[in-house]
């Protein structure tokens, strides 16, 4: 029996074109449909499949605005049994600290054995949140996981490393964040997304968490975003004529005094 | 007005979306080539339940509403429509007809294996001299003892070669025919008198099979006649109603996506030293193409939307049948003209849509056949 939690965030669907919004510390949301973040898809998979194996329950963890309700439901309809969203405005405008405590607060004392995350968000792709709340639980925590076993209160984790991969056991409970390739998540089936809706979320606030106005969201962060900026286009490329001898000398001549990268 | 789509629905469509980008789209050239969809992706299809997602939990459906339904036609018709014409005929015709017009006893034995995509489901109307005119089919049912007789053939039917379970409309009255003289009944494969004739060749929908389906002195028992004797032309009329919704959602789908390929195309093709998206001659097509979509998707959601609501619908699926079908021959014309010689080249998949367009504006009902029922109406009602 595992009772795992697992949390998740909604992100910009990949296929979105992004744009800048007008006060440039946001993306422009207008328009553009959401997800779930596709490495939350990986520990959602993972869940439940140890639930599937090992039996337990499933709970996701959600901090975000009422929109991130549809990832919440999807995760529902993958099979987790029920979600906590952490949806209150206050907690909206917060950085990695603020989310990490907030997650904690909503996750510790109620006996869960693993907590799975995503190894980061697609969106502003810090990767820290689940080893924050790794340090606030005062868990062990293994990153950027593609392989899981748990085996009574062990579980064992390969992570990749530069040039190969490392096996890190830890004691439950754990921590442990998603990188591609932990699984192939499942598509929810049509009668799963239907049933879904019936599943439990419970939408918690700041004061139900015991944490005041000010330790949440943008009023609790270290941080803000100053600025946001799209990437740079990419100019158009230059094709070199020729044999490929003077060729390869050409290119070799521009890298070095052109590019100066050589 | 609230033009919201429940989330429930957003996530379906997500996963079908997903599900068509990942899975049918990589195999869609291959279906073509080889006329056949891969039995390991009916089965994948089948177990995420697109074979019964508008029927009751309690038969093993997906509880979805006609809306969803539509959303969920829309996002697989953007693929090839071999698998939209796979699934369509089995749900909104064959399966539909257990629904509407089958007893309780017959609804808990076929409806369970019909929505888990265990058994598939056709639906004969259509004869050689009954197309249009399908109050005049000829397909004989004769009353012997406790069973029933059926003499007859049948043409143009869709998964009629492939299905386990098909719905024959038959005359069991000739005096009355469509005032009760029509009857339908579930012939499952393997009923003694029973086979499937000629396997069609058609012009497009190639992965999609339609067949002639001849019953020779074929025996039906009695529990086998769906409902009531003499209600089956009503029962196919109603049937074929919520049908067109379907019908038309898939034209979107699929005139959506060659929208945006021919967007792509008109991007990247460089004629005069720029790309052909400059040309005003070019933008206008992509107006016009996103114009007729987007009027052919509200009348799509509205039309479904009046349905979930229990209210008649006959007059708008009438008319959104015949201005999707044809709101997608539109596009899908303008699609090969913007590709210009690469969309008449079979490697592509604009000639392939621009073939399997041209059915929409037949069946299910001819375009003229839904004028017809428009101006019927029109004329009754006098707006
Ligand atoms: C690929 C494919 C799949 C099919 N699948 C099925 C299926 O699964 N089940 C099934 O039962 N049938 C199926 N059909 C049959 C289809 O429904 C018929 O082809 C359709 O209803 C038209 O009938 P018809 O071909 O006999 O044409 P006809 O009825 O002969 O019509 C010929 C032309 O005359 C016009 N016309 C006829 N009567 C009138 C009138 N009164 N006023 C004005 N114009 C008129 C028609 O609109 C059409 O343009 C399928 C057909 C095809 C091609
Ligand atoms: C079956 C077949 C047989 C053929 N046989 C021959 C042959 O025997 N010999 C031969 O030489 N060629 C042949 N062709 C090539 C044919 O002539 C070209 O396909 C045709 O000229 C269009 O060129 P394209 O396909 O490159 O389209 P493009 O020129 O890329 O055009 C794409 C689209 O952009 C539009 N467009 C382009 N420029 C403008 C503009 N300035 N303003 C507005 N719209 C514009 C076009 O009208 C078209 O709609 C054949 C093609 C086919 C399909």
């Amino acid at each position: 029996m595992l009772n795992i939690a697992v949390c998740v965030k909604q992100v910009p669907d990949t296929e979105a074109r992004l744009s800048v919004a007008a006060d440039k510390t946001r993306i422009e949301e207008q328009g553009i449909s959401f997800i779930l973040n596709p490495y939350d898809e990986h520990a959602v998979e993972e869940a439940i499949r140890l639930k599937e194996k090992q039996g337990g329950t499933v709970t996701v963890f959600c901090l975000g605005p009422a929109r991130a309700e549809e990832a919440i439901r999807t995760a529902l309809a993958m099979g987790a049994d029920k979600a906590v969203h952490l949806a209150d405005a206050a907690f909206g405008g917060g950085d990695e600290g603020t989310a990490a405590a907030a997650l904690e607060k909503a996750i510790a004392g109620k006996s869960f054995d693993l907590v799975l995350a995503g190894r980061l968000a697609i969106d502003d792709a810090s990767g820290q949140v689940g080893a924050r709340l790794a340090e606030k639980l005062g868990w062990p925590h293994v990153t950027a996981v593609t392989r899981l076993a748990v085996e009574g209160r062990e579980a064992v984790a390969n992570r990749e490393i530069d040039g190969g991969s490392q096996v890190v056991a830890v004691t439950l409970p754990a921590v442990i964040t998603a990188q591609r390739g932990l699984n192939q998540p499942r598509y929810p089936k049509i009668p799963d997304i239907m049933k879904a809706r019936r599943k439990e979320v419970a939408k918690v606030t700041p004061a139900d968490l015991g944490l005041s106005g000010g330790e949440v969201g943008g009023a609790g962060a270290k941080g803000k975003v100053a600025g946001l900026a799209p990437a740079p286009g990419r100019s158009a490329g230059k094709v070199i004529a020729g044999e490929p001898a003077d060729a390869a000398r050409k290119v070799v001549g521009l890298l070095r005094d052109e590019a100066k990268v050589i | 007005m609230d033009f919201t789509i429940p989330q429930e629905y957003e996530i379906l469509r997500k996963m079908v979306h997903d599900f068509v980008v990942e899975r049918l789209d990589p195999i869609s050239q291959k279906v073509e080539e080889e006329d056949e969809i891969p039995p390991e992706i009916i089965k994948e299809m089948a177990e995420l339940g697109f074979f019964g997602l508008p029927f009751p939990e309690e038969y093993g459906g997906g509880a979805v509403s006609k809306l969803g339904y539509a959303l969920f036609l829309e996002e697989l018709g953007a693929s090839s429509a071999c698998f939209s014409n796979l699934i369509a005929p089995h749900v909104s015709l064959a399966t539909s007809s257990v629904f509407i017009g089958g007893t309780e006893a017959q609804k808990q034995k076929y409806l369970p294996p019909m929505c888990a995509g265990e058994k598939l489901g056709a639906f004969a109307l259509t004869e050689p001299n009954a197309g249009s005119d399908a109050a005049n089919i000829e397909t004989r049912a004769e009353k012997k003892g406790d069973k029933w007789i059926l003499n007859g053939t049948k043409n143009w039917i869709t998964n009629g070669s492939i299905a386990d379970v098909v719905i024959v409309y038959a005359l069991t009255d000739k005096n009355l025919r469509a005032r009760g003289g029509i009857t339908a009944f579930i012939v499952e494969k393997g009923f003694p008198g029973f086979r499937v004739g000629t396997v069609d060749v058609k012009m497009g929908l190639r992965g999609s099979h339609t067949a002639q389906l001849l019953f020779e002195n074929c025996e039906v028992p009695e529990e086998n006649v769906l409902g009531e004797v003499g209600m089956g032309f009503l029962t196919a009329m109603k049937v074929l109603d919520g049908g067109r919704i379907g019908l038309a959602a898939g034209a979107v789908g699929g005139a959506q996506r060659l929208l945006e390929l021919s967007i792509q195309w008109a991007n990247t093709r460089v004629q005069f030293g720029q790309p052909i998206a400059n040309n005003q001659a070019i933008q206008w097509m992509l107006a016009d193409m996103a114009m007729e979509i987007e009027a052919a998707r509200l009348m799509t959601y509205k039309t479904a939307w009046k349905y979930d609501q229990g209210l008649k619908i006959t007059r708008d699926a009438a008319m959104v049948k015949a201005f999707a079908s044809e709101m997608a021959c539109h596009v899908a014309d303008k699609a090969v003209q913007i590709h210009g010689g690469i969309g008449y080249m079979r490697e592509y998949p604009i000639e392939r849509a621009y073939r399997d367009t041209r059915i929409l504006k037949i069946y299910e009902g001819t375009n003229e056949i839904q004028r017809m029922i428009i101006a019927r109406d029109l004329l009754k009602v006098g707006h």
